[in-house]
């Protein structure tokens, strides 16, 4: 929390505090729109865009918001964003609004934004809880594009929906279903606990 | 859309359609607090008791009022507003007139307002364009389902809290793998009904 620099904040958010594989949370979105490798991509933005301009706007009035009803205020700030993003795929980009179905919605409940925005932005300035809500959020994409890429290539053989894998290929109908998601995300975080859990102390609690 | 029986709705909703298992909804507080079973059931009973006024709330508020005012674009505002007002009015009510499930509850009212399957299944029942009765079936289901899938994973969990396991693996790595058996072992019900 103490770090400062832009390199470091985004070093902490993509790496050692990745809201994924660290603090396990906002998964709920995370995982329906990872069948496709341009779903995840899409929700990704949109959730950068989100973190990165509700930090900023959390971080511009945190002097003259109220403690006890700033939860409310952050929800509200945030749901003013979902909505615009919304809107924005509605407007242009309206097959992929389809296929997000409600989990454009679902972005004001995810609690990494939430998180961040009572953990950084409430006590540091708006610039840097800009640059920690990009990096937050590029963790997050990161991870959705991990798993996303695994379950298209095998489920589908394709990357981006491009054919990659020839005829050969039998597709994996498992990697399609729900699943497989829970199975990838699972290893995903072994792999990470156990390369970064060196380090670390026992009993680190994480909820 | 077709037309579907409320009933079928509400089967679908607990075994095909379940929130976590294939929708991925309400992951947040489905690994945090499946650790032990009276505490998962309580969080269950909970969520459906909310989910299903939230969703009569919410289906109102959309029909009567965001419809005839052409405001469909501030569902996601409204609907989390009518969300966390009903559970804050649902905490006074409870912790006035029944003390005991208060303090059952504990801290899990208040955390409901984030739990994403409450909202989820507000915007599921827009995108549907469910009928009344079509969406109180989904909001009890989909309550009933979600209590279903955190108490087997709680007993899950209290029977692996005493296995060795890879030190990566404790924890939420393992709780995902569950996670996903039950979700293949869910997936054999996709036969009896099926809702889109």
């Amino acid at each position: 929390m103490a770090g400062d620099s832009p390199k470091k904040i985004f070093k902490a958010g993509i790496w050692e505090d990745n809201p994924i594989f660290k603090q396990v949370i906002g998964i709920c979105s995370a995982l329906a729109v990872t069948n496709l490798m341009l779903n995840s991509l899409i929700m990704g933005l949109g959730l950068i865009f989100v973190t990165a301009f509700s930090e900023l706007t959390v971080s511009l009035i945190r002097s003259f918001t109220p403690k006890h009803i700033r939860m409310m205020v952050q929800v509200l700030i945030i749901s003013v964003y979902v909505i615009i993003v919304d809107i924005f795929l509605k407007a242009y980009y309206p097959e992929m609004s389809k296929a997000l179905g409600p989990y454009v919605g679902l972005i004001i409940t995810n609690c990494i934004i939430m998180g961040r925005c009572e953990g950084y932005a409430q006590n540091n300035p708006p610039l840097k809880s800009f640059l920690d809500g990009i990096a937050s959020g590029l963790g997050y994409t990161i991870i959705l594009l991990i798993i996303s890429f695994i379950r298209e290539l095998l489920g589908f053989g394709t990357i981006f929906g491009y054919q990659v894998l020839g005829s050969w290929w039998t597709n994996w109908t498992i990697m399609v279903m729900p699943p497989a998601a829970f199975f990838i995300l699972g290893v995903i975080v072994w792999w990470a606990r156990s390369v970064s859990g060196e380090d670390e102390k026992e009993g680190g609690a994480i909820s | 859309m077709i037309e579907l029986n409320p009933f079928v709705i509400f089967f679908a909703a607990i075994f095909t359609n379940n929130m976590i298992f294939s929708y991925f909804l309400g992951m947040c507080s489905f690994i945090g607090v499946s650790n032990e079973i009276p505490t998962s059931l309580g969080l269950g009973q909970a969520v459906t008791f909310v989910l299903t006024f939230t969703t009569i709330l919410n289906y109102l508020i959309y029909h009567n009022i965001l419809v005839p005012l052409g405001l469909e674009y501030l569902r996601f505002i409204v609907f989390i507003i009518s969300i966390a007002a009903f559970v804050q009015l649902l905490e006074m009510v409870v912790e006035r007139y029944f003390p005991n499930l208060y303090y059952a509850l504990g801290i899990f009212l208040p955390l409901i307002t984030v739990n994403c399957a409450i909202l989820g299944v507000s915007l599921f029942m827009v995108i549907r364009d469910y009928t009344f009765l079509q969406s109180l079936g989904f909001g009890v289901g989909s309550g009933i389902g979600w209590t279903l899938a955190i108490v087997a994973m709680a007993g899950a969990r209290q029977r692996i809290k005493r296995t060795k396991l890879p030190k990566g693996l404790e924890g939420p790595g393992i709780t995902l793998i569950i996670t996903g058996l039950m979700a293949l072992a869910f997936i054999g019900f996709s036969g009896i009904v099926q809702i889109q």
